[in-house]
């Protein structure tokens, strides 16, 4: 049967592809515009948050309005629970983006510490999780979800490999690189942040398609 | 915009200003009385065309006694009194003047309990028509085939119009009464509780059908089922002891209302 409740959904739905393919958009250019040391396109990712910021208002009161108004039961409860999560979850990646964007603008009349190697490759990795989150959402897709919760540990591998390097083979050894080595520290914990809610995404996404929570119990990613 | 009303103070309950649609039904500083008992205090709203206006409120208070105001079927009551306007379409329901038979045919009901009438699917629809003077056949056909489309019942009952309506199950028997009301072409439909005695399944049914219906009619629904009318109402209105006490755009009744006793109540702390 069809019910007008239907439409009301996939309206969220919309909503939140929206949002996650404007979040999208605010990682891609804040990691162009450290690359490119572009401080025009950092400034644009910091401006542009506000819509971000109004999109996850606007979601946040469909979702009350829904949970209020036609109390949902069963997958339209889940669905509309993990779209709640995944609206905040988004935000914050996006203030992530801002973060970012903010240090490129503290590091681009500074000359570059050191070429770009493992940091792109961090970056590479937040943007295949948070696509790869939303893509599992859309598809109601368990195993990619499961294949992003994993890959969370290659993101914090690499966090560490940065970490150590910028400490050991530049503060350490010279204290006058620190003012440019802790902006890329900073953008560094910035990025495996965003992958930590892409995580998150991806685990919402798996109690949503089969009501099984995996937060905090990553051991039951392997039981069926 | 919210409202609500007290004994020392009038507050006009008028949801125009919200998204400017035309006003239907324009209710002024109305009580009713039933012999010495007030059932309802100075109530004064408005409700706009083409929106769902939901009534809640405790037993008692007051809201059946008004909805059925609206086509006048109070008066068949002994020892009752009213003051107060209240206007359809611009004029007032309680001139001298008013055919009342004409009003009833312009504001339409549906009841609690499902009455159709002892005869067959087809009959219960047609003979609003026919007490309407209305011979043609053809047309009459035609009427009642787009009536019961109308009310989603075609598709079930199309096969067996001629049998009786007392076969149907207690849903069907509730969307054939909307069928027999909308037959008629009524601008306004006045439902009492139409889903209380129905399962979820015919209640759904039912509640996807009014909200199907608004985009022709004027919808007025009483229910004691306060889900049903977050779930179906643009509009609700809360009624206690008689008295309008909130009256507002239905997400706001029910996330954030206004007054406490509104919250109280639809949190379920009383009633």
């Amino acid at each position: 049967m069809e019910r007008h409740f239907d439409d009301e959904l996939k309206q969220l739905n919309t909503d939140l592809l929206t949002m996650a393919a404007k979040v999208e958009e605010a990682i891609r250019r804040s990691i162009e515009s450290l690359k490119k040391r572009d401080k025009d396109l950092a400034l644009k990712v910091i401006v542009d948050d506000r819509v971000i910021d109004e999109l996850e208002v606007k979601i946040e009161e469909e979702v009350i309005d829904l949970l209020a108004l036609f109390q949902p039961m069963a997958i339209d409860l889940r669905f509309i629970t993990t779209g709640m999560h995944i609206n905040a979850g988004l935000e914050r990646v996006a203030d992530l983006t801002v973060n970012i964007s903010q240090r490129v603008l503290d590091l681009a009349d500074q000359p570059l510490l050191k070429p770009f190697i493992d940091i792109p490759k961090l970056a590479n990795q937040a943007q295949y999780m948070v696509k790869s989150a939303i893509d599992a959402f859309v598809k109601r897709d368990e195993e990619l979800a499961k294949k992003v919760i994993l890959s969370d540990k290659e993101a914090n591998n690499l966090r560490t490999l940065i970490v150590t390097e910028l400490i050991s083979d530049y503060m350490e050894k010279d204290t006058t690189t620190v003012s440019r080595a802790v902006p890329l520290l900073l953008i560094t914990r910035d990025l495996e942040r965003i992958c930590d809610h892409a995580a998150s995404i991806a685990e919402d996404v798996i109690y949503m398609v089969q009501a099984k929570v995996v937060k905090h119990h990553r051991e039951r990613l392997q039981s069926g | 915009m919210s409202v609500s009303l007290n004994n020392d103070e009038l507050a006009e309950a008028d949801v125009r200003n919200d998204t400017g649609g035309e006003v239907k039904i324009d209710v002024e500083r109305f009580n009713f009385y039933y012999d010495m008992f007030i059932a309802l205090k100075n109530v004064s709203m408005q409700i706009r065309r083409n929106t769902i206006t939901g009534i809640i409120g405790p037993s008692g208070c007051g809201k059946s006694t008004f909805l059925r105001c609206f086509n006048r079927m109070n008066d068949t009551i002994p020892n009752i009194k009213y003051d107060g306007k209240i206007l359809i379409g611009g004029k007032d329901i309680f001139d001298r003047d008013l055919d009342v038979v004409d009003l009833r045919r312009r504001v339409g009901m549906v009841f609690q309990k499902s009455n159709p009438f002892p005869k067959s699917i087809f009959e219960n629809v047609a003979y609003g028509l026919r007490i309407n003077g209305i011979k043609d056949k053809n047309f009459i056909a035609e009427k009642a085939e787009q009536s019961l489309k109308n009310s989603a019942l075609w598709d079930e009952v199309k096969d067996r119009l001629h049998k009786s309506a007392f076969a149907l199950s207690g849903g069907q028997q509730q969307r054939l009464c909307i069928a027999r009301a909308l037959a008629i072409e009524p601008e306004i439909l006045l439902l009492d509780e139409p889903a209380s005695a129905l399962d979820p399944i015919a209640t759904s049914k039912i509640e996807e059908l009014i909200h199907e219906l608004k985009r022709k009619y004027t919808i007025v629904i009483v229910t004691h089922n306060m889900q049903q009318a977050a779930r179906v109402s643009d509009y609700t209105a809360f009624f206690m002891l008689g008295e309008l006490i909130e009256y507002d755009v239905t997400n706001k009744i029910f996330t954030n209302p206004s007054k406490k006793i509104t919250e109280d109540y639809v949190t379920g702390r009383f009633g």
